[in-house]
């Protein structure tokens, strides 16, 4: 990369695969693995502060993706930090100082707590691990600060996990992942293990925060009205790859993707005269095995566009979408 | 008379924290052919309050009150009596179809006992009716995929296979417990056309119990809205989802962000669903109510019917809600 221009995007995926070998059961030592491509050539950037909505269905590779951006899954490609630096290309130990700028917050909440440690140990510890010069009353203090900003009380620093119901827990985990105010917060999931009334909690508060503290944000989820509420744009895969890629408003309002356009018409709608008035594009059969991805275009199995071009050539995600034949739906018919 | 007569229904538990009362006190009728959506969140009483009609409790649970098909009182029922019922007149389909169907058997086997039992079909005939099942339920080649195990298919493949198994014997009611739950959106959408589908040509009542609004405002007539083991409003849908009542059933509809609206912010409820060991004093959700007065605390109203078909519990009038 040459001198940094205009303001480059803070992190840039460019051809992120992820491949894992798949032994069958008596597979032989020397057998050669099969591969599955979890992840098949992703790109897309995120400029600081902004929101990146990735949906997907299980099975698209979507959280595969966040933990291969971090190093936590071994992946192949460039992950260009702040135009400078390739965050795969690093050892494990250059990665550490990147660590505090890149935090995440995960899908089961009480899970992803350390439950033989109280709260404030928990939120403290990645200050200790990335400041260990901080004096302990500058940690306490940190902490406390912190605690308030997600709404969790002064007194109940000294409990443990258990005691604190889901919404909470997901509280505690959003106060440890900020805690060292990172540039960049990958949530995966946050709130599919939440009820209702506490997803809106959680929601607001990290919309809410990410507006206070200039975060950037990737929000993995499977709920398409969650991610529309936060981001500011949405990537949809289907089996590892990105079938589009749009600012918000276009793609819930106008998506050119046949994958997107069933995707969105499945989504139930808390209003029976809207939901019984809606057209509906059924979307037929399973995912396709990943082992064996189809030819060409890998939606085109499911595909009511699909034509004989789908099953030869592979789609480029060229303005924002990967499709042969893409446009809205009227048009179609 | 109406079908299915739920009256004063109250489930408990003895655990080691004390008892913990998941209902208390829940009444509704379901007539022939209707649909009927019970909503709630976690811990809101929805599932054991299915349980309790088919006397599915864990061992250490109890149902008190009444609940009436078709004039045979259910609980405390003899085991006879319900054993005839289940499957047989009242079948139900479970949140997750990979550990309610046995992974031993092969789903040929595990289907044709309802027939072999209930109806007493010979092995043959039973066989042929599970594969029209599977046809019906849309699972493709099911003549050849019947002999598989339920590892065999994928989770929405493995729903279908719990539907067509509860609808063998033709029940006049179904229950399906958070049946979307656990699939994907686009897999959800097949599963509750297919369900829809059905109820109409097999015209069976159902009980649609979910935590998402959303299905419901898809599938069922009327809805019936649960917190903390308590009925808080139950209307017919469209005038529900136009204008809910009560304080719990707007915050939770006002909850939900909505895929084809634009939204700021989320109308969050603030605190934390009741904790059901402690007994219940007054309204379960007045520490989270904007609208709780002082009574409140002390006296919840029973349900009671304001307008024609529509009925809530809550000490503040309509017009103060709405």
């Amino acid at each position: 990369m040459t001198a940094v221009t205009k303001a480059a995007p803070l992190i840039e995926a460019q051809d992120v695969r992820v491949t894992f070998d798949i032994r069958r059961e008596g597979d032989m030592p020397w057998t050669k693995p099969r591969q599955l491509h979890a992840v098949a050539g992703v790109d897309f950037s995120l400029n600081a502060g902004e929101t990146l909505g990735i949906v997907g269905e299980s099975g698209s590779g979507k959280s595969t993706l966040a933990r291969a951006l971090i190093q936590m899954l071994p992946a192949s490609g460039k992950v260009i930090w702040q135009g400078q630096t390739d965050l795969l290309a690093l050892t494990q130990h250059e990665m550490l100082t990147y660590r505090s700028a890149i935090q995440m917050v995960f899908q089961d909440p009480l899970a992803s707590l350390n439950p033989r440690m109280t709260v404030g140990q928990i939120i403290a510890e990645p200050l200790k691990t990335h400041h260990p010069g901080l004096p302990k009353s500058e940690v306490k203090a940190r902490v406390q600060l912190m605690m308030d900003r997600v709404g969790l009380l002064p007194n109940q620093v000294n409990r443990y996990p258990h005691e604190f119901s889901g919404g909470q827990c997901q509280r505690i985990g959003i106060a440890r992942a900020l805690i060292v105010e990172p540039k960049l917060l990958i949530c995966d999931e946050p709130v599919s293990a939440l009820d209702v009334s506490i997803q809106a909690q959680v929601i607001n508060l990290l919309a809410r925060l990410q507006i206070e503290l200039g975060i950037a944000m990737i929000f993995i989820a499977h709920d398409l009205s969650v991610v529309k509420h936060v981001s500011d744009r949405v990537m949809v895969m289907y089996l590892g790859r990105v079938m589009e890629d749009a600012p918000k408003r276009a793609l819930f309002a106008n998506p050119q993707h046949p994958y997107t356009q069933a995707l969105l018409s499945a989504v139930p709608i808390p209003d029976p005269v809207a939901e019984r008035a809606k057209v509906m594009i059924p979307l037929d059969g399973d995912l396709p095995s990943p082992m064996a991805p189809p030819s060409g275009c890998v939606f085109r199995t499911r595909c009511f566009r699909a034509a004989a071009r789908c099953a030869s050539e592979v789609p480029l995600l060229t303005g924002g979408v990967a499709c042969h034949y893409p446009g809205l739906l009227q048009q179609v018919g | 008379m109406a079908m299915l007569d739920v009256n004063n229904l109250s489930v408990s538990f003895a655990t080691n924290d004390g008892t913990v009362n998941a209902v208390n006190g829940v009444s509704f009728t379901l007539d022939r052919g209707e649909t009927l959506g019970i909503v709630g969140e976690s811990g809101s009483g929805k599932s054991q309050l299915a349980f309790s009609i088919l006397g599915l409790l864990a061992k250490n649970g109890t149902a008190r009150g009444s609940v009436k098909f078709d004039g045979t009182e259910l609980i405390g029922a003899p085991l006879s009596v319900m054993n005839a019922m289940r499957s047989n007149r009242i079948a139900m389909v479970f949140q997750d179809p990979m550990t309610s169907l046995n992974p031993y058997m092969r789903v040929s086997d595990q289907m044709m006992e309802t027939l072999i039992h209930h109806k007493g079909m010979g092995k043959a005939a039973a066989s042929a009716e599970c594969i029209r099942m599977l046809d019906a339920v849309k699972i493709p080649d099911a003549k050849g995929r019947i002999r598989l195990f339920p590892h065999e298919f994928s989770g929405g493949m493995r729903q279908r296979v719990m539907i067509a198994m509860s609808l063998l014997c033709k029940p006049d009611l179904l229950i399906a417990d958070e049946p979307t739950t656990a699939l994907d959106v686009t897999v959800q959408a097949q599963i509750m056309r297919l369900l829809a589908d059905l109820q109409r040509d097999f015209g069976m009542a159902t009980i649609l119990i979910t935590h998402d609004l959303g299905v419901i405002a898809g599938f069922c007539r009327e809805v019936v809205v649960l917190y903390g083991g308590q009925v808080m409003e139950q209307a017919p849908v469209e005038p529900f989802f136009a204008a809910p009542t009560h304080p719990y059933s707007r915050g939770l509809l006002h909850a939900i962000p909505r895929v084809d609206q634009e939204g700021e912010e989320l109308n969050s409820i603030p605190g934390s669903p009741p904790n059901m060991t402690r007994a219940q004093k007054g309204c379960p959700f007045q520490p989270r109510c904007d609208y709780a007065v002082e009574v409140c605390k002390t006296y919840l109203p029973p349900l009671a019917e304001f307008s024609p078909g529509r009925k809530r519990a809550c000490n503040r009038p309509v017009e103060a809600v709405i």
